[in-house]
């Protein structure tokens, strides 16, 4: 899949996320959102991604959740 | 006409605690206080004599027909007008009453066309009834005086007539218009003898407010105002009960049969989503069912350069079964999926996205609330449990102040509309946040009370605006929402819609809406009594939509406007079952009753019932599967009814994705956009030809009858399951009734849901359990489904789809009162006389800025295409805001929406691209290669026809 499209969709969910002034629980929002609702070839493209370029366009929070939660969202 | 087996009770159905017993020609009957004598005398089984009354409409006392004798009283009283008191003595038949009776039905007759044997209404006329009904048997006055024989007859409407020749001027279609529809499109014209019936100011009805509802027709007791269809089929003689297979009101339909030939739709009196109202396209336009664009045999094709083959139903299948094991094994199980149509029933969306999860074996299922109400579920679900809305529609009638935010109910839900309508006209206060005036805003005897107009995409921020008002001025009802909901979470909410970048002044500065119009409107929202909220697209079809819908529902717990009558969070909801395929499990991440496919408890109770292992992993949602399908990941795609091609955003991204797949299977009526994309095209069935279920927009599950065998074969479900058997996976049900089964065996909230009790019923509003086992109409009551009602923050976050120098207008899309959705049934209908283009609405600054004139050709451009239509110069938009529909294939209008969407569902940005617009003298290119990909198409299955 285009992966600028994935990072845009990946940052809008912590664009909603990120109102939340718990950071750790905001990052937990973010990761458990793509837990549910991401294929694992999505979720699969956008490790990859920041694997391959650092998570290049990702916001922070999203970056953070990625990271932080990777082994609950790797299929 | 009525339906030919109605039975008309006379004036309208009062409800009372209150019981009172009166004698009606020696018979006692017990009814509630405020029944009419005339309802009173036909429940104890006496009919009194009337033509001016009917059970749709209040008494009007006009037609001097239903006089009675009241013991203790002087003179003939109407029974119509007269309420029945505890105690009196009736009486409905006497030689004077007989003689009062006579004189009046002379008067009538003697300016009555004496044509009943080739009129029309001959066998169900009243009037006819009535002259029986007397003992007339003779007219003293002679046919020679004045009369009105001559008036011409009003042919405009393509879908009934109106013969004044025929009026006995009763006043029923007027008071119908009035009372019913509240368009009030009709009045009498004229004193006394010269007094007839005019449609607006003595026009014909097509050039009148008329929206075709069809009301005058049902309440006109002669053939006056009578459908086209009765004069060229002649009378109906069965008739089936079924339910409308257009919006999501959910209308109950008679449908008056002859043969196999539908003659009239005619609306149930005892329909409990629509009592007894419809509207244009649920009455009128089923002859989509007929049209001869129907596709009747199945078809097969190689490539879609290719001509369609004609095959037998077993190749078809065996094919579809042959293609999807292909691809499987050559691309892995992850590269098919489904995609379940909210058209068909809930029986046929539950199979097809059992054939997904049991036989693909993976979770790529997906349907049209994609993209439209999944933010509604999503929302709903996070904040009370349940996705879905929170009321029955009756409950507006208990509603002070009814706020409609997104939603356009006279064109998308015409029949609620006419309630709600009702409602306001009794006195109930209207908010309406839209950035157009919809219709609502002011119509007769309406008059919004706020009107805010905001900028497309800046829901969030009004809605926040709203909530700092009510929290800062203490208007919370924070006894429910500290009860009912998490304090902490609600104390969180508070401190954050309080500070200032959500203060009126702020948000005017984003949306537009000036600050003291949001502190009304909340302060009107907030105030004691019921505030109800009613919402549509303009909600949800934003990147914000999902925050939106929590927006909407923290308002409604911040203000206890939940869990009774007359409040509630509403979506008006699309098609006819959107409710039911997002109940049945169509989403790719939830099995049906909305439980999520990592939860291995839920997940075990469905292994055991289907007898196979179930992919633990939320599937592909419909934009994914296109996104995926570029990338090479996903080759195959069984698509039930549905026309993402027209009507999905970015219509080049989507047709690329199309090509780009190995085996597209759609089963649908006719050649659809979609379709000509596909290598194998499967006939479906109208809602008239399979037995089955549709769910509408207040949770209200209603059968659906077979009123003639499937045109092409085959029922939809009998199709899905056929190739899951071709497949290798058993899926033989007798009767959509076993699926049925089945489906309340493994979801609890429809555990007591079966095809008999909504028989008995009638309907049945889920959750219908062992706690409930009759439904449930209102949600909430005592407490949330989910416990305590959350609180969620909602952030106000600008849309990526900003206007610029290039781009410098919004354009917002919708949809009108005579075309559905993308128009496949209703443009082959009658309903394109009112409708035959989507045109673009556009401010005369904005057009004269642009040297655009009404009526002109101009090109919308946006960053992702451009098309061709025409200009309306109209203020009913606001400066920097344009509007189209997406009826017309030809439009092309989703060629120009982006594909930005919500953050929680991807749901399309609809309501947000910024476009420009230019005076243009020739079609898009977009456009003039849709033109020559449509004649191909055509020629290939033209090509079809002579070889079969």
């Amino acid at each position: 899949m285009d992966i600028h499209h994935l990072v845009k969709m990946a940052n809008s969910i912590g664009d909603f996320f990120g109102s939340e002034p718990d950071k750790a629980k905001g990052a937990k929002g973010v990761a458990d959102h793509i837990r549910n609702f991401w294929d694992p070839r999505m979720r699969r493209q956008i490790f990859a991604h920041i694997d391959q370029s650092s998570g290049e366009g990702l916001s922070d929070l999203v970056l953070t959740a990625l990271r932080a939660h990777r082994k609950e969202l790797s299929a | 006409m009525q339906s030919i087996t109605d039975i008309d009770l006379g004036t309208p159905r009062r409800t009372s605690e209150k019981q009172i017993t009166l004698e009606i020609d020696g018979v006692n009957v017990t009814v509630p206080e405020g029944t009419s004598v005339m309802r009173a005398a036909a429940v104890a089984g006496r009919q009194v004599p009337k033509l001016c009354a009917t059970d749709m409409l209040e008494a009007f006392g006009s037609c001097r027909l239903c006089l009675v004798e009241i013991e203790g009283r002087r003179g003939y009283p109407a029974s119509c007008t007269t309420p029945a008191e505890a105690g009196m003595k009736i009486r409905t038949q006497s030689p004077r009453l007989a003689d009062l009776r006579r004189g009046v039905m002379e008067l009538y007759i003697s300016d009555h066309p004496l044509d009943c044997l080739t009129c029309p209404a001959n066998g169900h006329c009243e009037l006819q009834d009535m002259a029986g009904a007397v003992g007339l048997r003779e007219v003293r006055y002679g046919y020679d005086g004045e009369n009105h024989l001559d008036r011409p007859k009003d042919t405009s409407n393509p879908y009934f007539t109106f013969d004044p020749s025929k009026c006995i001027v009763c006043s029923r279609c007027v008071r119908a218009c009035d009372e019913v529809q509240g368009t009030l499109a009709l009045t009498i014209d004229g004193r006394g003898f010269a007094s007839m019936i005019s449609p607006g100011q003595m026009q014909n009805f097509m050039d009148s407010e008329c929206v075709s509802c069809g009301a005058c027709i049902q309440a006109c007791p002669t053939a006056t105002l009578m459908e086209k269809s009765v004069y060229a089929y002649g009378q109906p003689d069965r008739v089936v009960e079924t339910t409308c297979a257009y919006c999501g009101v959910g209308c109950s339909f008679k449908a008056e049969i002859k043969g196999n030939q539908v003659v009239r739709m005619v609306p149930n009196k005892n329909g409990q989503a629509n009592e007894g109202h419809s509207c244009v396209k649920g009455r009128f336009a089923f002859g989509y069912t007929t049209h001869p664009d129907r596709i009747l045999k199945p078809m097969i094709r190689k490539s879609i350069e290719d001509p369609w083959k004609e095959v037998s139903w077993n190749e078809a299948v065996a094919y579809v079964a042959s293609e999807f094991k292909r691809v499987q094994e050559k691309y892995g199980r992850d590269s098919v999926g489904a995609v379940t149509s909210s058209r068909c029933t809930n029986e046929e969306t539950f199979v097809m996205q059992k054939l997904v999860r049991a036989v693909f074996n993976n979770n790529n299922v997906d349907t049209c609330a994609r993209v439209c109400h999944s933010p509604t579920g999503y929302g709903l679900k996070t904040t009370f449990g349940t996705s879905a809305g929170t009321q029955e529609f009756a409950s507006v009638d208990q509603a002070d102040v009814i706020m409609i935010i997104g939603a356009n109910p006279t064109d998308g839900h015409p029949v609620f509309a006419s309630r709600m309508k009702q409602r306001l006209r009794e006195g109930a206060k209207l908010i309406i946040l839209d950035p157009r005036a919809i219709d609502l805003v002011r119509t007769p005897h309406i008059e919004a009370d706020y009107h805010l107009q905001l900028k497309p995409g800046t829901n969030v921020a009004l809605i926040n605006g709203l909530a700092h008002v009510i929290v800062t001025e203490g208007l919370a009802n924070e006894s429910f929402a500290l009860e009912r909901c998490d304090p902490d979470e609600y104390n969180a909410w508070k401190a954050f819609v309080s500070q200032p970048k959500y203060s009126p002044e702020e948000v005017e500065r984003i949306t537009g809406v000036p600050a003291e119009q949001i502190r009304q409107a909340a302060r009107l929202y907030a105030r004691p009594g019921n505030s109800a909220i009613y919402y549509g697209l303009g909600v949800t079809e934003h990147s914000q939509g999902s925050t939106m819908v929590i927006g909407m529902a923290n308002l409604a717990m911040a203000t206890g406007n939940l869990g009774r009558e007359g409040v509630g969070v509403n979506p008006l909801r699309g098609q006819n079952n959107v409710q039911g395929s997002c109940d049945m499990g169509s989403f790719p991440h939830e099995l049906s009753g909305y439980r999520h496919i990592s939860d291995s408890v839920v997940r075990a109770q469905f292994e055991k019932e289907w007898g196979v292992h179930l992919d633990a992993e939320p599937g592909l949602r419909i934009p994914n599967m296109f996104d995926a399908a570029l990338d090479g990941s996903f080759k195959a795609m069984y698509i039930q009814g549905e026309d993402f091609v027209q009507s999905d955003p970015n219509t080049q991204h989507i047709e690329r994705a199309m090509r780009a797949m190995e085996c597209v299977v759609v089963q649908d009526l006719f050649l659809t956009e979609t379709a000509k994309f596909a290598h194998v095209f499967l006939p479906g069935s109208t809602f008239l030809e399979k037995d089955g279920t549709f769910t509408n927009a207040e949770r209200r599950i209603q059968l659906v009858r077979k009123v003639m065998p499937p045109v092409a074969g085959l029922a939809d479900w009998e199709i899905t399951c056929a190739i899951s058997n071709a497949m290798g996976y058993p899926m033989n049900y007798n009767h959509p009734s076993e699926i049925m089964d089945e489906i309340a065996r493994l979801t609890p909230t429809f555990s007591g849901v079966s095809f008999e009790k909504i028989d008995r019923l009638g309907s049945v509003q889920w959750p219908c359990n062992d706690k409930a086992p009759e439904g449930t109409p209102t949600m909430h009551v005592g407490g949330f489904v989910r416990g305590k009602g959350k609180f969620v923050l909602t952030e106000y976050v600008a849309t990526d789809e900003r206007t610029s120098r290039k781009y410098p207008l919004i354009l917002t899309t919708g949809r009108i009162l005579s075309q559905y959705n993308v128009g496949a049934q209703t443009r082959r209908t009658e309903n394109v006389v009112w409708h035959d283009e989507d045109v673009l609405e556009i401010h005369p600054h904005d057009a004269e800025q642009r040297g655009i004139k009404d009526g002109g050709t101009v090109e919308v451009a946006s960053r992702a295409g451009r098309v061709v239509l025409h200009a309306r110069v109209t203020e009913r938009i606001q400066p920097g805001v344009v509007y189209t529909t997406f009826h017309h294939p030809d439009t092309g209008t989703n060629v120009v929406t982006t594909d930005n969407s919500d953050w929680a569902t991807n749901c399309p940005e609809y309501k947000v691209t910024a476009v420009e617009v230019t005076p243009v003298s020739r079609p898009s290119r977009w456009q003039e290669q849709h033109r020559d990909f449509t004649e191909q198409q055509e020629d290939l299955l033209e090509q079809r026809l002579t070889k079969s």
